[in-house]
């Protein structure tokens, strides 16, 4: 594995994944993973992002949490472009399993079929899923 | 080989931190060298040393602080995590104005940065979670 690494600025660069597995709220996993996502990119790695399952809610438009007096963390996922996190993956069974297609999203996505996510899972160096 | 361990989930409710625990030790035996182990989620509940079990049952915290006071482990406690969840040291109590720490030993809290460092450092980083 490390010599598929890449040397840039002294530093090691690994294709870290982060997948997103389940909805927004309800558990604090999508919120906490969304922290490391920003960590992860002060350490510039090659990040991206997938989402399955109820992950796929996360990016949903129009989330309104007054309701259960949680802060909204929807706005988060359309500054991911500001720290150079621009991979994001958007499982095609799950949206349509759940009604859903790009056009209910709050960022621009590739939307990839579960064999080509397993594809891009292979690929990476570490993946942590959420 | 060089492992990273991340443990998502609190003790007693969930396995994570004993499949975790036993993992560690099966690396140890096996000659590997563990990077760190990172607490994150509900997973830093794990270092509280306020922690008291059933006498006849495993006491999870401190078989960690055991482990890692033995093999010289690296267990790191999530701030972020730990502060929402109760979870400080010394420093941070008197920082928070708080009458009270609750970290058990061996165990120390630090950023997420130290995952991400781990999942660089680290052949393998494995997750135990949900």
């Amino acid at each position: 594995m490390s010599d598929e690494m890449d040397m840039e600025e002294g530093g090691t660069i690994k294709k870290f994944m982060f997948v997103n597995r389940k909805a927004p709220y309800g558990t604090i996993y999508a919120l906490e993973s969304l922290e490391v996502v920003l960590i992860s990119a002060a350490f510039e790695q090659d990040v991206s992002l997938a989402f399955i399952d109820d992950g796929v809610y996360q990016l949903m438009k129009n989330i309104n949490t007054d309701g259960i007096e949680m802060k909204s963390f929807s706005k988060t996922y359309r500054a991911l472009e500001g720290y150079d996190i621009e991979k994001l993956y958007v499982e095609r069974e799950s949206l349509e399993a759940r009604g859903l297609s790009e056009d209910d999203l709050v960022v621009d996505v590739q939307v990839v079929g579960a064999a080509e996510m397993a594809d891009l899972m292979n690929e990476q160096d570490v993946v942590l899923s959420f | 080989m060089k492992f990273g361990i991340l443990v998502n989930e609190g003790p007693y409710q969930h396995q994570a931190s004993d499949s975790a625990y036993l993992f560690a030790k099966a690396c140890l035996a096996k000659g590997h060298e563990i990077f760190r182990v990172f607490f994150y989620h509900d997973g830093v509940n794990n270092a509280s040393r306020l922690t008291v079990p059933p006498a006849d049952d495993r006491h999870i915290v401190n078989r960690w602080s055991a482990l890692a006071q033995e093999h010289n482990l690296d267990l790191v406690v999530c701030i972020a995590a730990a502060q929402r969840r109760g979870m400080m040291d010394d420093n941070e109590a008197k920082r928070q104005g708080k009458d009270a720490s609750n970290i058990a030993p061996a165990f120390r809290i630090s950023g997420l940065g130290q995952l991400v460092e781990a999942g660089i450092q680290c052949d393998r980083l494995v997750t135990f979670g949900d």
